[in-house]
């Protein structure tokens, strides 16, 4: 280590001092708090001390001269130590804080949905340590094709950035303008703010560790260093659910082939306490930061599902393609509505409202003693079958356990579909910090008015729970009719 | 005998451990009785930090006395009468030590003095003025004795010419010249005292500086300091014998193979503090001790069932601040609590010479040898306004960060309440704030605290003021 032995300023109006005697010489070995010179100021002589260890390298002021406060008087280092260039600046004004190497550790400006294989362009760091907040967005694959959205606005590239701190830095070369709003510095995301101690959020950020999937154990809960160190050693495992649990599969109108109606013998012990699981624990805690702090509130929108319906059977008909289940059509019409309705693709952050520019859709998977949102991302630009093949392969690793730590976090905005289990609607919990959730039932057959006549039609009732902070419910409404109009001019999911 | 008396809680011992695990558990609805040989407080408050605190003072007093002119202050005739130091400082403890006997009545604590024995692990044994009681304790014991100065082999602490802790707070007299074996917090401590009131100190230290578990900067700073004020350091020493004589005593000291004798009124064995556990039954009963310290689980439960250790004969730091953290803990573990187990990493250390150390976390040298890659901040007191102000532009404060994080890994202060300083350190580590954190906290102008957030922006590379 360098240190630079610098004229002290002994008392407020001392403005040179003159360096009397060196009682070290270039070549002594020098230890911290060692009597190196003796300093005459305006008032008394007084020793000087080294600060640093090492060897007194160089002597710049020599025995009687007068030099300004602050100047370069010496220079203590390691033998090894390269001085040359501090020596020969040593007139001029001393460098300030060293220059912070932009390391591997600073979070990936996001590059998401860009067509080409993202070449992240180099960060610059501003500060010296990486700015906490860890959002991160997937490097785009080169599988996605981009299609024009139905405004046809340009897209502003690297939304979300990784923080306002670096935003201006985090620019994509090639992109537009940043979009990027003032979110509050240094915390996690508002909305679904995760307790945890800065130290712990460093951490979490430098290893990619996602907070929101710990469980503290600081006091209230508080995520601390600890527990994202033990998440890294070991990465919980997502409980594998057994096959008996259904999927989100493709809506049914056919009555299922009814399991026997058991009830379950009278027990000799009154009641059980079943320990929470992590998952459990993790939800119990994750849904009051919900639905007490974030506003609800919800409309339903009836969705005439019949050419729908139709154009799956048509598409499920063609040799060798996916299969296409009636979610899947959900999440596309999702996807196209939430491009022209930015505000219910968006969630607060702190005094701003960040409108996202992609539909990374988290999908609510059930699995055995919980559930599990894995997102499937860049809805907006993935064709329909990508969109099934990507979405069954999420649902199916979800419950089996293997989803990669990437796919839990991000979602802009997600489904729950209950519609396996023949519910005409129901209402979900927001996620945050996104900022709606679309809560979707059963396809119903179903008396119906057409034309003044009475026939009979494929219903699916859809609710939308939205943040009454982010959103109003006009809003939700206008998002839920387009909703329902793509589903009912299904083509357009085709586009 | 009369039939026992039953509590919930039995405690031996009435430091700051014992008196704070007896009120912790009697304010979480447990009856509680305590044992005490002496007075309520224990050593910390009757004859260990607390007096010589009161003594430290003085010294301070003194030494300003005689820095007078630099202030402009004419002072005739005066005189710094250690006598009276010490009967201050017996009146300070006095006045402590009766705190502690308020708070047991408030919280209707039975105290019991004499000694006690631990009988069976729920029976305690208390012999005093007035014979024998027994006591059963329902939920625990807990041991909270103490501990009680070491000597070297072969040399007997008669407390006059070879004295101990015990005999420094105690004695009016003042020896012309002490030789003061060990230069940890007592032995450094102490040196300050006797030399403020003009007793010809030397200091010998075995290992290679003075407060060895300090940083090596503190050490080498303090050692230079006390140096200046005609206090002799010498480091590296081995005592071979300590021989008391008629005029004096002889100290026999090997140092780099070579032998030779020093002389002195007297002798202050200063080379660190032994659990106090014998007569108490520990043996009887089968606990696990380790190199005489009871071995104890995270809430201080030894390796007997309902039998819980506490403080300095627990071992690990003996600081009376540790034994009150431990107290609390098995106080809230014994009524049936989760009590977050004590953060002995965190744990500050202090000495309250002039100027006075203070510390928390880990040493420079121990943060490297940790493999971690370090940022290192410092700040001399020279360079802070409130520092200059007041005269005391001894010192520096340093801190040790994680490069990569920025945890605070370890803060080492020498200078002015340093041992006040150490707390914002603390709070940070306890919250786990990093650099970044305490960077943008304000601090006060002018104050000495600036010092913690300048050597905090100089780990940062953005010192201000130097």
């Amino acid at each position: 280590m360098i240190t630079k032995v610098v004229m002290p300023k002994l008392s407020d109006a001392m403005e040179t001092g003159k360096v009397i005697k060196w009682l070290k010489k270039e070549g002594d070995v020098i230890k911290g708090g060692d009597v190196i010179a003796e300093v005459e100021t305006d008032k008394a002589n007084v020793e000087l001390e080294a600060f640093g260890s090492g060897v007194l390298r160089k002597v710049v002021v020599g025995e009687g001269a007068q030099v300004p406060v602050g100047e370069l008087i010496a220079v203590i280092a390691e033998p090894a130590d390269d001085i040359n260039t501090l020596v020969a600046g040593a007139s001029a004004a001393p460098a300030p804080g060293a220059a912070t190497s932009a390391s591997g550790s600073a979070p990936a400006p996001a590059s998401g949905g860009a067509a080409k294989p993202a070449a992240a362009p180099p960060a610059a760091i501003p500060g010296p340590l990486p700015a906490t907040e860890t959002y991160k967005s997937t490097p785009a694959t080169d599988k996605v094709v981009p299609l024009t959205p139905e405004s046809g606005a340009p897209r502003p590239q690297a939304v979300p950035s990784p923080s306002p701190a670096m935003a201006p830095a985090a620019t994509a070369p090639t992109g537009p303008r940043l979009v990027a709003s003032g979110a509050p510095s240094g915390g996690a995301a508002p909305g679904g703010r995760v307790k945890a101690s800065p130290l712990a959020k460093k951490v979490a950020a430098q290893s990619g560790v996602d907070l929101a999937r710990l469980q503290g154990s600081g006091p209230g809960g508080r995520i601390i260093r600890r527990d994202v160190e033990a998440a890294l050693a070991a990465p919980p495992a997502v409980p594998g659910a057994p096959a008996a649990v259904a999927a989100p599969p493709p809506a049914a109108t056919a009555a299922p082939a009814r399991a026997p109606f058991v009830i379950p013998a009278r027990t000799e012990a009154e009641y059980e306490d079943v320990p929470l699981t992590p998952m459990r624990a993790t939800i119990a805690k994750r849904m009051p930061t919900s639905k007490a702090p974030v506003p609800h509130f919800y409309v339903t929108s009836e969705v005439a599902m019949d050419r729908a319906w139709e154009l799956r059977a048509e598409l499920n008909a063609l040799d060798g393609n996916p299969k296409v289940s009636v979610n899947d059509l959900v999440i596309r019409a999702c996807a196209l509505a939430l491009l022209k309705h930015p505000g219910v693709n968006a969630s607060l952050q702190g005094s701003a409202i960040r409108q996202y520019h992609r539909a990374h859709i988290g999908l609510a998977v059930a699995l055995e003693g919980g559930l599990i949102t894995p997102v499937l991302r860049d809805c907006d630009v993935k064709p329909l079958v990508q969109i099934a093949v990507e979405a069954r392969d999420l649902a199916e690793r979800a419950r089996a356990g293997k989803l990669r730590a990437s796919e839990l976090s991000g979602a802009t905005f997600s489904i729950s579909n209950l519609g396996m289990f023949d519910v005409e609607e129901f209402s979900a919990i927001i996620n945050p910090p996104e900022g709606a959730i679309l809560a979707v039932g059963s396809v119903l057959e179903r008396p119906v008015v057409d034309h003044g006549a009475l026939a009979t039609g494929r219903r699916m009732k859809v609710t939308i729970s939205c943040d009454h902070r982010v959103m109003d419910g006009a809003m939700g409404a206008r998002f839920l009719q387009d909703v329902k109009r793509l589903l009912e001019e299904p083509l357009r999911l085709l586009l | 005998m009369a039939a026992a008396q039953k509590f919930d809680v039995v405690g031996i011992g009435t430091g700051p451990g014992g008196y704070v695990a007896a009120i912790r558990g009697a304010q979480l609805g447990l009856s509680v009785a305590v044992v005490e040989d002496d007075r309520p407080g224990g050593v910390c408050l009757n004859w260990g930090c607390i007096p010589t605190k009161a003594l430290l003072r003085n010294a301070e007093v003194v030494s300003l006395f005689s820095r007078a002119e630099e202030f402009g202050i004419t002072v005739g005739e005066w005189k710094a009468d250690y006598a009276q130091a010490i009967q201050r400082s017996r009146r300070v403890a006095d006045r402590m030590a009766k705190g502690v006997e308020f708070l047991f009545r408030k919280n209707k604590i039975t105290l019991f003095p004499g000694r006690g024995t631990l009988k069976a692990r729920n029976v305690v044994e208390v012999t005093g003025k007035d014979g024998a009681q027994t006591l059963e304790a329902g939920r625990a014991v807990i041991l909270a004795t103490g501990s009680e100065p070491k000597s070297l082999p072969g040399v007997t602490i008669d407390e006059k010419t070879v004295i101990s802790s015990n005999g420094a707070v105690r004695n009016e007299g003042r020896p012309a010249s002490l030789v003061v074996i060990g230069a940890g917090a007592v032995g450094m401590e102490f040196a300050d005292v006797y030399a403020a009131y003009g007793t010809q100190v030397t200091v010998l230290e075995a290992l290679p500086r003075v407060l060895p578990i300090e940083d090596e900067e503190a050490s080498t700073q303090i050692a230079r300091l006390f140096g200046r004020r005609g206090i002799t350091i010498r480091t590296g020493v081995r005592v071979k014998s300590v021989t008391p004589g008629s005029a004096g005593v002889a100290v026999e000291v090997e140092a780099e193979g070579k032998v030779e004798t020093l002389r002195a009124d007297q002798v202050l064995m200063a080379v660190g503090r032994a659990a106090r556990t014998n007569g108490l039954g520990l043996e009887a009963l089968g606990i696990t001790m380790d190199r005489g310290f009871v071995t104890v689980g995270p809430t201080g439960e030894s390796s007997v069932k309902g039998v819980y250790a506490i403080g300095d004969m627990a071992g690990r730091q003996l600081l009376a601040h540790k034994a009150m953290a431990e107290g609390v803990v098995a106080a809230e573990a014994i009524a049936g609590q989760t009590p977050r187990p004590v953060d002995y990493g965190n744990v500050p250390s202090c000495t309250y010479c002039r100027p006075q150390v203070a510390s928390i976390g880990l040493t420079e040298a121990a943060a490297k040898g940790n493999g971690r890659e370090v940022s290192v901040g410092r700040f001399p007191f020279t360079a802070n306004g409130k520092a200059v102000a007041l005269g005391d532009t001894e010192g520096f404060l340093k801190v040790v960060a994680d490069k990569r994080t920025g945890e605070i890994l370890g803060v080492h202060i020498v200078g002015p309440e340093a041992t006040e300083l150490i707390h914002e350190f603390a709070v940070g580590r306890t919250l786990e704030a990093t650099l970044e954190e305490l960077m943008h906290t304000i601090h006060a102008h002018p104050t000495l605290s600036e010092a913690a957030l300048e050597a905090t922006l100089a780990a940062l590379g953005q010192a201000i003021h130097i």
